[in-house]
């Protein structure tokens, strides 16, 4: 089988499924839910059915507190608010004044999270996601010093890191598409999934180099994208087989684990997929386009 | 690496002895044979004296609750008190949050951006909006009240424990300008100073001379915290409490009364309640997609890998033994592991990883016997070749969770740490246990 012959085609899949995610995250967005944004998810539970009518009269009652709702639904006899922040000041002039509007009901939940703490989650999420990337390069540069020269170990470190962002950009893409039209709200578990991801792009990426780099030091570097070819097809086994075990789990979790890790799972499996396909298809191949561009321009 | 495997695997089978019994849970009166049995791992510890108990510490997302992020407006706090102040503030959260009895509250301060000083409050099954409101809706309030005939009528009076009827007097926190623990000069014994400004020094010198052989209590939100007797008038506007302190109690007062010193106002950051993602009838229901998922793994691999499957499957057992003995037993360190939804996550990342050290030993084994070398050497070779990918993918694993750790919040943190201790154990298990096994077997 010829892995390398075909790299541009394994190229043209990844960006097949990015591209339309890249789209929606510049048009749509992400589907940040308050944890992030900062806000508030008010619960009102009323002793009858709620008519749309009364649901008008709530959202006139946030209007005329200054405060923006982004979604007010409901279900039975409760309504879910979710709306900008309110303090609790604002959350009693509010419930009083639904209350002498609608009559009695009870306030079930009260869940505000100011701007500053939401920002700071994402944040350090972020920062912590682009230092590791650095040390893993890094640490990679120096564990595969010893590859023979034409390569060089950097080389491997910027590709295991491409190959995370992949899977970054495939799991954000997909996800922004679902918060778009199913409505699937980003929370503290994504990011859980999506650091759970990263960990294993990263893991899976180094075992399949790990071969080309002993393949390497036995044949030398004179044929490189051979070298690669056969270390991809020498490690197919192993990937193929770890990612199907995690991924079985994966569907018995999905299957009947409760609801409302639901979303969390699909997380969990999209990034699974796309970090063996990544590690298989993507960074392994790179290292050959890599080394063919440098050789060109020696030329 | 030669070494007899018969020493590792006594080590094996003692930790995983070790590992069942913390990770039993208390049974009681199991009848077998005509005879009951009770079983309670945590009866080792009373036997010892120690006042611990062995438990999973579920988060917040598991159990659910309140969660809340306090701000402390640090305005009229000179910055060298600031952290004093927090401190005192903490102390009144807590003793607040200790009213409502439940278990385990969780009170934190920290401090972010340098500038911005923050009270984390986790309580665990109280999700009545209102009762938050009361958690924080006062600063809290220092008085002293002075004893009077217990005949006398006046009002607004109180009665302590001793049946001493007070009365309030005009002396409160705000005339308290600095509180230190400091030791007697007489005997060494830790005693609390107080350092009053010079209105209070001026009441407090008013107040003691009446109250020469009477007591004077200091009030904090409405309860007694300490009703020492004056022998003295105190006129210099320095006090010193002495009633018998360690240097733990001395301190804690001395928080107190700085609570009631430096009234700290404190404003909700954020708030929220926690349902619990799992609740009862869907934790049943991950509890059941766990075990079904290890089941696959265990069918899985026997297919694959036939024996060598069997073997890995025991060795993967262990890992989870060994993993959640030593979550349960770090309950009792100040380490305490919380499990969370994102641990959890975390934990079952490194199951993961710890079956993929297995394959990939197990393939490159085949791959050795595929070129005819015997059996013996295969293994051998197995785990040397295949050691370097799982070392190199185990340290970027590392790497990614120290790093976690050091940035992130809560949930972040409590991810990296599992993950971390998973990935430790998992490559224990995939390189001793599972090379232990196949040694003995193929010996």
């Amino acid at each position: 089988m010829n892995i390398i012959g075909k790299k541009y085609w394994y190229f043209l899949f990844s960006l097949i499924i990015i591209i339309p995610g890249i789209f929606s995250l510049l048009f749509y967005g992400l589907n940040l839910s308050v944890e992030f944004t900062g806000g508030s998810n008010l619960t009102f539970g009323f002793p009858k059915q709620v008519s749309s009518k009364e649901i008008k009269q709530i959202s006139t009652i946030f209007t005329q507190n200054k405060i923006k709702i982004q979604n007010i639904s409901m279900s039975g006899n409760q309504v879910f608010i979710k709306s900008g922040p309110v303090d609790q000041k604002q959350d009693l002039i509010i419930t009083q004044a639904v209350k002498n509007s609608l009559g009695n009901f009870q306030q079930q939940s009260y869940e505000t999270i100011g701007p500053t703490i939401g920002g700071e989650t994402l944040r350090n999420a972020i920062y912590a996601l682009i230092v590791a990337s650095f040390l893993i390069v890094l640490y990679i540069t120096w564990s595969f010093r010893s590859v023979p020269k034409p390569t060089s170990s950097l080389r491997f470190g910027v590709c295991a890191i491409i190959a995370l962002i992949h899977d970054i950009l495939v799991l954000l893409g997909l996800f922004s598409i679902f918060g778009h039209f199913l409505g699937v709200e980003m929370d503290s578990l994504f990011v859980t999934a999506a650091l759970t991801v990263i960990g294993f792009s990263v893991h899976d990426t180094i075992v399949v180099f790990d071969r080309i780099r002993e393949n390497l030091k036995r044949v030398g570097g004179e044929n490189f994208s051979e070298v690669v070819n056969n270390s991809i097809l020498q490690t197919l086994d192993r990937s193929l087989n770890t990612s199907l075990t995690v991924v079985l789990v994966l569907v018995a979790m999905l299957l009947f684990g409760g609801d409302s890790i639901r979303w969390f799972v699909v997380a969990l499996l999209i990034g699974v997929i796309s970090g063996t396909y990544s590690s298989v298809f993507n960074a392994s191949p790179l290292l050959v386009v890599w080394q063919d561009l440098i050789q060109k321009r020696k030329k | 690496m030669k070494k007899t495997p018969r020493h590792l695997l006594w080590l094996i089978i003692g930790l995983t002895i070790l590992a069942i019994f913390i990770n039993l849970p208390k049974i009681s009166n199991i009848h077998f044979a005509n005879k009951t049995f009770n079983f309670d791992p945590n009866s080792i510890f009373s036997t010892l004296k120690i006042n611990k108990v062995l438990t999973f510490r579920e988060g917040l997302d598991l159990k659910g609750g309140t969660s809340l992020v306090l701000q402390a407006n640090m305005k009229n706090i000179s910055s060298a008190q600031k952290t004093a102040a927090l401190n005192s503030a903490k102390t009144i959260i807590e003793n607040r949050v200790n009213l409502f009895g439940v278990s385990e509250p969780l009170v934190q301060t920290s401090v972010a951006n340098n500038n911005d000083y923050r009270i984390i409050v986790e309580i665990p099954g109280l999700t009545d909006v209102n009762q938050i409101r009361n958690l924080i809706g006062t600063t809290a309030q220092l008085t002293f009240w002075e004893e009077v005939a217990s005949s006398s009528a006046t009002s607004p009076a109180m009665i302590n424990a001793n049946g001493v009827r007070l009365k309030q007097t005009n002396l409160t926190g705000s005339d308290i300008s600095q509180t230190n623990v400091s030791f007697s000069q007489n005997n060494g014994k830790p005693e609390v100073q107080l350092v009053f400004t010079s209105a209070g020094a001026k009441k407090f010198a008013e107040i003691t001379q009446r109250l020469v052989g009477k007591r004077l209590a200091i009030v904090l939100d409405n309860q007694i915290i300490e009703a020492p007797t004056v022998n003295q008038a105190i006129l210099g506007g320095n006090a010193v409490i002495e009633g018998g302190f360690t240097t733990d109690t001395a301190t804690q007062l001395s928080t107190e009364l700085n609570a009631g010193a430096l009234p700290v106002p404190l404003s909700i950051l954020s708030s929220s309640i926690i349902e619990p993602t799992l609740g009862s009838t869907s934790l049943v229901k991950s509890l059941l997609a766990g075990a079904l998922g290890f089941i696959i793994i265990v069918i899985f691999m026997t297919v694959l890998y036939g024996r060598l499957g069997v073997i890995a499957s025991v060795a993967l057992t262990l890992y989870t033994l060994f993993v959640l003995g030593l979550f349960k037993l770090s309950s009792i360190t100040p380490y305490g592991i919380t499990l969370t939804l994102s641990g959890i996550a975390g934990f079952i990342l490194s199951i993961g990883m710890a079956v993929d050290a297995n394959i990939l030993i197990f393939e490159r084994m085949k791959e050795e016997l595929r070129q005819g070398k015997p059996r013996a050497v295969a293994i051998e070779l197995g785990f040397s070749r295949a050691w370097t990918s799982i070392r190199d993918s185990n340290i970027s694993t590392l790497i990614t969770s120290f790093v976690l750790y050091m940035f992130g919040t809560g949930m972040v943190k409590g991810f990296a740490l599992v993950l971390a201790i998973g990935v430790l154990i998992s490559m224990f298990s995939a390189i001793v246990v599972t090379r232990t096994f196949l040694r003995l077997i193929y010996k």
